[in-house]
């Protein structure tokens, strides 16, 4: 199949950027990221600068892939990172607008590379239980309610890809956020930092520049983890909890 | 102290003031709409005139509706002061494609300053020309025993005007595009959103954006067609 793509090119953080247009040849059995390889090859043989984009487990686990297709966060498919994405979506002779995460919390690194550093300060700021070290206890002996293990799990399945900032027209990080307070939050052992942890997430979130959630429900829409949006609801009810009982 | 100022200026605390406020402005409207249904009732305008004295005159409610002023101010300059602030955390746009999303959802900021407007409008030339200016007749009330302001009058001769009754119109379509992403959006920021009462909320919310605009619409229409009950 041939494809026209138009591409946002951007030297760095500073630089201005604009959309360059290509054509590439393609399988339809191909990812879309084994799509920007092939097109990168052939940028390559002919001494022209390939595509900078990020990329990593390539089986939608790690969250590093990270392509605003035709202006949706890992393209048009439901629950799919753009690397499980495949070229079959798509006809041939198509023109397909790629462009990076877009968010003043996200700098673009180069092209279609953002920073997402910010979310790691998140986590660093409270996304953690803290342990005894010592002998391991026997994980059976903590009992948990098969539904909240259950919504503990689906919370904890999100890969912090940043597709729900790149969503929000707000550029808020709230789906995240709650999704990595909750999963914690849920079980017994998160439940002793409860309250810190909610109260310093958020801090830290709003600290790192992301912008007000306002309920568009974009993110839970483009998130390819599925994460609900009863997860913000649960992260606000907590934090009101917590700043309300706070010493 | 530091806790309710870091509560009230953080991201989640400032759609608090939203949903509060918003939710507050929501109850108004259905009071609001209540008195208001008295113009339809063809007695010359005594009942509307008697509970407008009502309204400006008895002491828990004008203290009520200093709440009420201060409301639609919080909730405007904390929205518009969202609106702006998101669109710059949010930066440049997508090329590719729009959001997803409702549409009432993305314009939130929009619909509510047009509300803005429309309540300025509104208000100049009812509540200020009623509370603040003699323009208005007296007219002797027989439930009261003395004379009122004669508000149904100036009411009337508004609405005899098309312009104002296709203001109201549009007026009354932004409210309720507003009212439909705003009614259930207030109690997802309160944390009641889950499976049990999810959909009841949404319910409710889609039913208020509908009713209580029509409400207030038919009232000018009604009185442009000269039909009252
Ligand atoms: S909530 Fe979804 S979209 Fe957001 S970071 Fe997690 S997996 Fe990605
Ligand atoms: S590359 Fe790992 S999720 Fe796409």
């Amino acid at each position: 199949m041939k494809l026209k793509l138009k591409i946002w090119k951007q030297k760095n953080q500073t630089a201005e950027g604009k959309f360059h247009d290509y054509n590439v040849e393609a399988d339809e059995h191909m990812s879309f990221l084994e799509m920007l390889d092939v097109l990168n090859e052939g940028l390559l043989e002919n001494q022209q600068e390939p595509v900078a984009f990020d990329h990593d487990c390539r089986e939608g686990i790690c969250g590093t892939c990270s392509l605003v297709i035709n202006g949706r966060p890992h393209g048009p498919m439901q629950g799919t990172t753009a690397c499980q994405l495949h070229m079959r979506h798509f006809k041939d002779g198509d023109t397909i607008t790629i462009e990076p995460w877009r968010a003043n919390a996200f700098p673009i690194v180069k092209d279609l590379v953002t920073d997402r550093s910010a979310f790691d300060r998140i986590i660093q700021s409270g996304g953690f239980v803290s342990v005894n070290t010592g002998q391991a206890m026997d994980g059976n002996a903590i009992p948990i309610e098969k539904d909240v293990a259950g919504e503990a799990f689906e919370a904890a399945t999100c890969i912090g890809c940043g597709a729900c900032v790149a969503a929000c027209p707000n550029g808020s990080a709230m789906l995240f956020t709650s999704a990595k307070i909750n999963h914690l939050d849920l079980l017994p052992q998160g439940k002793v930092e409860s309250s810190k942890r909610v109260v310093k997430m958020v801090e830290k979130m709003d600290e790192e520049g992301f912008g007000n959630c306002s309920n568009v429900g974009a993110c839970h829409v483009e998130c390819p983890k599925e994460i609900k949006l009863e997860n913000i609801a649960r992260m606000n009810r907590k934090y009101f909890a917590a700043k309300l009982s706070a010493k | 102290m530091k806790w309710l100022t870091s509560l009230l200026t953080s991201s989640i605390g400032r759609k608090l003031i939203m949903a509060l406020t918003g939710l507050f402005l929501c109850s108004f409207l259905v009071i609001h709409l209540i008195g208001n249904l008295q113009l339809l009732v063809d007695d010359g305008g005594v009942a509307f005139n008697d509970y407008a004295y009502f309204m400006t005159h008895f002491l828990p409610i004008k203290i009520v509706s200093y709440g009420l002023y201060a409301g639609i101010i919080l909730h405007s300059i904390m929205g518009i002061a969202l609106w702006l602030q998101n669109r710059k955390k949010k930066g440049v746009g997508y090329k590719g494609g729009k959001a997803q999303g409702s549409w009432a959802s993305k314009n939130m900021g929009l619909l509510g300053t047009l509300i803005l407007a429309f309540i300025f409008i509104h208000m100049g030339d009812f509540w200020f020309k009623m509370k603040f200016t003699d323009t208005l007749k007296m007219v002797s009330s027989e439930a009261l025993g003395h004379d009122v302001k004669d508000l149904y009058k100036r009411v009337s001769i508004a609405f005899e005007n098309p312009l104002i009754v296709i203001a109201y119109v549009i007026g009354q379509l932004v409210l309720a595009f507003h009212l439909w992403h705003g009614f259930a959006s207030g109690f997802v920021t309160l944390g009641i959103n889950n499976k049990k009462y999810t959909p009841i909320i949404e319910t409710i919310g889609r039913v208020f954006a509908i009713v209580v605009p029509v409400g207030f619409v038919i009232i000018p229409i009604l009185h442009y067609l000269g039909i009252s009950f």
